[in-house]
């Protein structure tokens, strides 16, 4: 099979970067590639959800907002025990790890296609379900942990924000009002009603999701500089946990009866790291993180590994395996 | 044309808290502010300003000098410690003394 060209996308936009070409996407059109993606992914969710009953959808929903805030847990006390970090980098790291990337579930979608396998329309709310959860535990870890250790009292080591501001950020980001707004609106029109709309939402989708790659391609490049100061530990837990957690994720998806696609989806979206809506709210959050620690393992490791090597395992074991 | 003596208070930093910073200018008493949005590198490494989390913005505030000093001092013990944080002071003149 050829080459997906999205990931060739992705790996030319690291190239560019480690060659320091001066090859850079306008922020502009970055912030509109990304609209772009949330709202398509949610309206192609939302209008297959119109056709199908939605009451059957609670266990798989519960289980992804579970395993959201579950994967921090999990994930804390390695990085505190195994990769030696601070409470701070520990939670923020885990919190990242909980939450989703949209991408990476694109990509995901991408290779289900191009393996002959329609995805599940429900997939695109278990993104925005699992978007929120895993961050607010992670802010849970951060501060009851700092609190223990008398950091917050400290001047400057208080966080700016309140919960209220936090909360906000986190459910109004632009991702989840993106994607639950599309899937809303797919969902009011049906498929029928959206058919005017397929033309850019549909047609255009795979080019759009290639340029996002390159300029992905091109901040994860970027970030090699951060990872040398990081550490061979922190590496080797960018590797490692996305496939632990694709093996959890998969696991509970074959216990729930889901398709293969359904079960390759949860893998991938257990093993994702977020980069759009995690970094914002624990920079504001927790603040005594270093972000370069965060962002570095979770676009420059995990996001790469995922996309190139994770996502074609997780379908073909759960191919293999066969799914409900 | 009669000119009135305040400051400028400039303040480059993380997006990420953009709004609690207007929050605390308005708090403390500056009547508007100006934001542009910037990029940058310091001690600490560049910032690119090429997605959400990588954005830093120029904050400026023209005030009143007690004004401009209780929001520097705020932002010196509140954000400094943990945030990548660049400040500073001019004098400016203005023609408006009740605009600022």
């Amino acid at each position: 099979m050829s080459l997906d060209p999205v990931i060739l996308f992705f790996a030319l936009g690291v190239l560019a970067r480690l060659a320091k070409s001066d090859l850079r996407l306008p922020e502009a059109l970055y912030e509109t590639l990304s609209i772009y993606l949330l709202v398509a992914i949610g309206l192609k969710g939302g209008a297959q959800l119109a056709v199908q009953p939605l009451a059957t959808l609670w266990p798989v929903a519960l289980a992804a907002i579970a395993i959201s805030a579950a994967v921090p847990l999990v994930l804390f006390p390695v990085l505190r025990t195994f990769v030696r970090l601070g409470t701070a980098d520990a939670a923020s790291i885990a919190a990242h790890y909980g939450s989703v990337s949209v991408v990476t579930f694109a990509v995901a979608q991408s290779a289900l296609t191009r393996a002959g396998i329609e995805p599940d329309a429900y997939l695109a709310m278990l993104v925005a379900l699992m978007e929120a959860p895993g961050i607010v535990v992670g802010v849970l870890l951060a501060r009851r942990g700092l609190a223990r250790e008398g950091a917050g009292t400290r001047p400057g080591g208080a966080a700016p924000e309140g919960w209220g501001a936090l909360l906000h950020e986190v459910v109004l980001g632009k991702a989840i009002v993106l994607l639950l707004g599309g899937i809303a609106i797919g969902w009011a029109s049906g498929p029928k009603g959206l058919a005017p709309l397929d033309p850019l939402f549909v047609g255009l989708f795979k080019g759009v999701l290639a340029l996002f790659l390159l300029e992905l391609g091109l901040v994860a490049g970027g970030r090699v500089q951060d990872l040398r100061r990081a550490g061979p530990r922190l590496l080797a837990f960018g590797l490692i946990a996305p496939l632990l957690l694709a093996i959890a994720g998969g696991a509970i998806g074959m216990l729930l009866g889901l398709s293969v696609a359904g079960v390759a989806t949860l893998a991938t979206l257990t093993a994702s790291a977020s980069y759009i809506a995690a970094p914002t709210a624990m920079r504001i959050a927790v603040p005594q993180a270093n972000p370069s620690l965060s962002i570095g393992v979770a676009l420059g490791v995990t996001f790469p590994f995922n996309v190139l090597v994770g996502i074609p395992i997780y379908v073909a074991a759960a191919r293999a395996l066969g799914g409900g | 044309m009669e000119t009135h003596a305040r400051k400028l208070l400039t303040i480059i930093t993380e997006a990420a808290i953009e709004r609690a910073l207007v929050a605390d200018a308005r708090r403390f008493g500056a009547h508007g502010y100006t934001v542009l949005d910037v990029r940058g590198g310091g001690m600490t490494g560049e910032r690119e300003g090429a997605w959400e989390a990588d954005r830093s913005i120029e904050m400026q505030i023209v005030c009143a000098a007690d004004v401009a000093e209780r929001i520097a001092a705020h932002v010196l013990a509140q954000y400094a410690p943990n945030y990548a944080v660049a400040l500073y002071l001019s004098d400016v003149s203005v023609f408006r003394a009740q605009k600022y």
